[in-house]
């Protein structure tokens, strides 16, 4: 085991990664918790347009505490703002974006994630949870490229990349890449394929973390 | 001539019967009919289906109607909302049936309804808890579920402005599922903030149009469900 002091990168850190990859003027969505750094990291020179599943493309940053509109919400009932060139629309609507493939990208937390791209990240299956879920399952249907963003362990230390998820599924193959705090990781057909290490993070270190192997090859050709 | 309006919320929701299913709109708090659900918990009617986004939170507006035990059934896509503690209280004490929908698949499934498509195919939830059961059928390589689209008695919904012929304007994300909604029912009632005279809307601008609307409301001042949660508000 690698010294307890490899921490890796913090949670801005993870979103300053992921707003790298998103090209300028994508229409993204991002999910609710971590994701939603991301929008706090977008790289000089870009525009992302934000799309919030309860009715809005343009999204802005929330207002200082206490103001904003009750009705100007996200889709985690947070309010917001709206930028230039916003727009309103209804659920339908909202949804013919997501599951039409017009959005460019999903951002989404888990809580696990399989070697062949299953998400799961509405449930654990506990039978006193009250199930939600939410747009989660339209968005992994519709949207062309499914981001995940996450810890690479639960709180209690276990994987959350795995072999097989055993929490119910959001959606079957539909993780196009993840990124953790130890790493970037792609799903390939061959299974999970490393681009990129946090600083200072060895790959060894990343793969006893990881419930299922990794393809270290797959790093240099994933940056040419 | 045409005049939509209703004088109050309780004569608006007067004839809503026993095992009635009404569609209320709202995602959280934005867009959610607070007053007319008030006068239903005020009406009395009872085994109700309500297919809503949320449960509601707090004591009051839709969390208010289930605490009542008023809804026997609710058709829902994300009942635990941040504060939300009547719904989880009733499911887990087995006194509410929950039909847990996608968000895309519930706004489609009341869109379907509303315009006349009795069922439709999609890609979302295959291969989830969500798809068990339910016919499917692969096009194109791809599986899709077969989702029936839903109709109900009653739809109540918040505009910003209505006119006369009931037509209506939305508020930002208050909007959301009130469109659709309006379409699904067989009585359509809307409480607006303003209410005007045929003819002074913009015909361009009109979101939802009359013919969906049957009773127009005007409730001049909509209470805020987190308004009244932080005054601790319960209702009735």
């Amino acid at each position: 085991m690698t010294s307890a002091t490899t921490t890796g990168w913090t949670r801005d850190q993870i979103a300053m990664r992921v707003a790298q990859d998103i090209a300028n003027g994508s229409y993204v969505n991002l999910g609710i918790g971590i994701p939603e750094l991301v929008a706090s990291h977008v790289p000089a020179g870009r525009t992302f347009i934000y799309h919030t599943e309860n009715g809005l493309l343009g999204m802005g940053p929330s207002p200082a505490t206490g103001q904003g509109d009750p009705e100007l919400i996200n889709a985690g009932k947070r309010r917001v703002t709206m930028m230039p060139g916003a727009a309103f629309f209804d659920q339908a609507t909202s949804f013919a974006m997501i599951r039409g493939g017009h959005l460019d990208l999903s951002v989404l937390g888990a809580l696990q994630v399989a070697a062949n791209g299953d998400l799961a990240n509405w449930s654990t299956g506990a039978d006193d949870a009250i199930p939600a879920v939410g747009g989660a399952m339209d968005l992994v249907a519709g949207v062309k490229r499914v981001f995940v963003m996450t810890t690479h362990m639960t709180k209690e230390g276990e994987p959350k990349l795995v072999q097989h998820c055993t929490y119910p599924l959001t959606g079957r193959a539909v993780v196009t890449r993840i990124y953790t705090d130890l790493a970037v990781i792609d799903v390939t057909p061959r299974g999970f394929a490393l681009v990129e290490l946090a600083p200072g993070i060895p790959f060894d270190f990343v793969q006893e973390r990881t419930g299922a192997p990794i393809i270290q090859s797959h790093a240099l050709e994933a940056r040419k | 001539m045409i005049d939509k309006r209703f004088d109050s919320a309780r004569e608006a929701v007067a004839d809503i019967f026993d095992g009635a299913t009404i569609m209320i709109g709202g995602f959280g708090e934005a867009g959610s009919p607070i007053e007319l659900i008030h006068a239903l918990i005020d009406q009395g009617a009872k085994s109700l289906t309500v297919v809503s986004n949320n449960s509601g939170t707090g004591l009051v507006g839709l969390a208010a109607l289930l605490r009542a035990e008023r809804v026997s059934k609710i058709v829902c896509s994300f009942p635990k909302t941040a504060g939300s503690t009547v719904f989880p209280d009733l499911y887990r004490a087995g006194k509410i049936e929950l039909e847990l929908v996608p968000q895309g698949t519930l706004a489609e499934r009341i869109r379907a309804g509303g315009a006349g498509i009795v069922a439709f195919y999609t890609p979302t939830a295959v291969g989830t808890p969500l798809a068990q059961g339910k016919e499917s059928r692969v096009f194109g390589e791809r599986e899709h579920v077969l989702e029936h689209g839903i109709r109900a008695d009653f739809t109540l919904i918040k505009g910003h402005t209505a006119d006369t012929h009931g037509n209506v304007l939305y508020h930002r994300t208050a909007r959301n599922f009130a469109p659709m909604m309006a379409t699904a029912a067989t009585v359509t009632i809307v409480q607006a903030a303003e209410v005007v005279e045929a003819g002074a809307l913009d015909p361009e601008i009109i979101v939802t149009p009359g013919i969906f609307v049957d009773r127009v409301v005007h409730v001049p001042s909509p209470a805020l469900e987190s308004a009244l949660n932080e005054a601790g508000a319960s209702y009735p």
